[in-house]
């Protein structure tokens, strides 16, 4: 009886040291295993977290070739204004990559940038630059892909009324100098600020582009943690505006959007360059990252995938007129 | 010998492991939270000062230059209105529960009480804080006409004081039920009622317990991010009312870690906010103990 429950003890512990320790026991005999197969494989190691890694070494010299023989593990984290392109995007692409394996996470642009400088992922997802967020030496290993553009459009409630704002009223309302509707021909109804976080990179994109880098007043607003929650709250108040990608309002009809000087926040204007608040989205890999990684950046800037960016209401980089980018660079 | 070793070191080996790990891994938190809250005042040379009383809150979000302003008082007084708010709404009902279940009904408060009480320590906060947000927000912004749709001091109370309520309902129960049924017997065989014998008998006999308790859900109201953050509107401003929105240390932290730049003088001050948490509940814990050793000392007489 007493060697009974001795033994039930022990094999209990050794069970929960063994999966306690599985993650990490995983990677170190994947290196093991890679080591053996230093050979032919380079790729697809970079993250050491790998489960696919053994498989990947015997067909890896066509890594970078054609799509449907690439493989390993490519991991990216970062922005969430980013991550439902990024997810759509790695989903597709095991379709079509089946030994390949990519994983994305959220987290943050400042934490994907971090991550992927430390090595911790392939790829950091940002909306910002690199230089913006990190310290001069460690956005120079970086390596910067524009993945795609993504535009910003002020949201009312639907039933507001308000459908074009002067960038001066925009500015005089996002400071917190407009209070009510009706000084800028709409009902009276009183303005409620809703905003992102100071950190946001939404918030930093419409700052710089539709506020002319005026500070909105945050002792007066709503923050709210992610866009879909100011969504939220933007529809359940009468009097509310905010400011969302494009990409959340594609299923979205409770809220709408304002143009701003009379440009309708589309795709269309951003490509042509009339309508000024978007910016890009990045894919950072430290130097020119792994084949995998860069095969899976390159299928996202691809032809195949562009359709389905736009379906889900990010714009194409290539796409952008020459004028909106110039307009861009200059004031920027 | 090797049944010695076996019998004896081998449990004990592993027992001391595991606790000192416990010690060390707290010593490190502590260590790690040191070490980052202080970059503010030490890299970027903000005054304790500043951060503790100004409500101008602008720091820079790069990863070296300075010169923004980092004051958290918008913050601090967010976290400490609400909770003492939620505490006040608390105390009440969770006392009144605690004495129901073993006092006026200890049968049914063992088997039904007790269970029910429980199961509410186990609902995670973001259920409280979704329930908050689509019931709680939307009455308070239709009875009370808040200005800011509901989001409020008020809805953020209430949310932390249900929170609130398992923790110090249980310990406090607890507490009453540890009171020596002696003393009890003592005061009925001098011809007291029962309520004379629960508020002037169990309930001061109990006190250390009761205070342990409210001090634990106090902590937890401190320490709870995601419910706070999901009702409080997040403005940074002093609230004008209860009906105002406003932000609070956990909920300013938890909007701002995942993107500000790493090392920056926003994100080093949001570390000193994790330190001033730490801080608070090493607070708390310490009150506990002086209670509880003060509560030892009176009843060991």
């Amino acid at each position: 009886m007493n060697m009974k429950k001795k033994l039930l003890a022990v094999i209990m512990s050794v069970a929960m040291i063994a999966s306690i320790s599985a993650c990490g026991s995983t990677s170190k005999s994947d290196a093991a295993q890679s080591q053996q197969a230093q050979t032919t494989d380079t790729t697809a190691q970079a993250s050491g977290s790998g489960t696919q890694t053994s498989q990947a070494a015997g067909t890896d010299t066509a890594a970078t070739t054609s799509t449907g023989s690439i493989s390993g593990t490519v991991t990216a984290a970062g922005s969430s204004a980013l991550l439902p392109l990024a997810q759509a995007a790695a989903e597709a692409f095991m379709n079509d990559n089946p030994d390949a394996s990519v994983v994305v996470n959220g987290g943050g642009s400042g934490e994907g940038l971090k991550q992927v400088s430390q090595g911790a992922v392939d790829i950091g997802d940002s909306d910002v630059t690199a230089e913006e967020k990190l310290d001069a030496d460690a956005a120079k290993g970086l390596t910067d892909h524009q993945v795609c553009t993504i535009t910003m459009a002020p949201v009312v409630n639907a039933s507001l009324g308000v459908t074009n704002l002067t960038t001066d009223q925009l500015v005089s309302i996002f400071t917190g100098k407009t209070t009510n509707w009706k000084d800028v021909g709409g009902p009276d109804e009183a303005i409620m600020l809703v905003t992102r976080p100071s950190s946001s990179g939404t918030r930093a994109l419409f700052k710089t582009w539709a506020l002319g880098g005026a500070e909105e007043a945050s002792n007066k607003a709503l923050e709210t943690d992610d866009s879909g929650t100011l969504l939220q709250t933007v529809e359940s108040n009468p009097g509310a505006i905010g400011y969302v990608a494009l990409s959340y309002l594609v299923n979205d009809s409770k809220v709408a959007t304002v143009s701003i000087d009379g440009v309708a926040p589309t795709l269309e204007n951003t490509y042509n360059g009339t309508y000024k608040v978007w910016g890009y989205e990045h894919m950072y890999t430290k130097d020119a990252g792994s084949d995998a990684a860069q095969a899976f950046i390159s299928y996202i800037t691809g032809d195949t995938f562009s359709s389905k960016i736009e379906a889900m209401g990010y714009g194409v980089a290539s796409k952008m007129s020459s004028e909106a980018v110039a307009a861009h660079q200059t004031t920027k | 010998m090797k049944d010695k070793i076996r019998k004896e070191y081998l449990g004990r080996g592993i027992v001391t492991f595991c606790g000192a790990f416990i010690i060390i891994l707290t010593a490190a938190i502590g260590i790690f939270l040191l070490v980052q809250g202080t970059g503010t005042f030490t890299k970027f040379h903000h005054t304790l000062a500043e951060f503790l009383f100004s409500s101008r809150w602008a720091p820079q979000d790069n990863a070296t230059t300075g010169g923004g302003s980092v004051g958290a008082a918008v913050y601090i007084c967010g976290s400490l209105m609400t909770c003492g708010l939620a505490l006040l709404f608390v105390t009440p009902f969770a006392l009144g529960a605690a004495v129901f279940m073993t006092e006026i009904a200890p049968k049914a408060g063992r088997s039904i009480f007790q269970p029910a009480v429980e199961i509410f320590v186990g609902i995670p906060s973001v259920v409280y804080g979704w329930i908050g947000l689509t019931v709680l927000v939307p009455f308070i912004r239709d009875t009370f006409h808040a200005t800011m749709g509901g989001y409020s001091v008020l809805a953020a109370s209430i949310v932390l004081a249900v929170m609130m309520f398992p923790t110090i309902t249980t310990v406090a129960a607890d507490a009453i039920r540890s009171v020596p049924s002696a003393y009890r017997g003592a005061a009925y065989g001098i011809g007291s009622t029962r309520w004379q014998v629960i508020y002037r008998i169990v309930i001061p006999a109990a006190k250390s317990g009761i205070y342990t308790g409210i001090i634990l859900g106090l902590a937890r109201a401190f320490g709870e991010a995601l419910a706070v953050a999901m009702v409080i509107g997040k403005t940074r401003a002093f609230p004008k009312d209860i009906l105002s929105p406003t932000n609070n240390l956990t909920a300013a932290i938890a909007s701002d870690m995942g993107n500000s730049a790493s090392g920056g003088e926003q994100n080093m001050a949001l570390w000193s906010m994790a330190l001033l948490l730490f801080l608070i509940s090493m607070f708390f814990i310490l009150l506990i103990h002086l209670i509880s050793a003060k509560g030892k000392q009176e009843n060991g007489k």
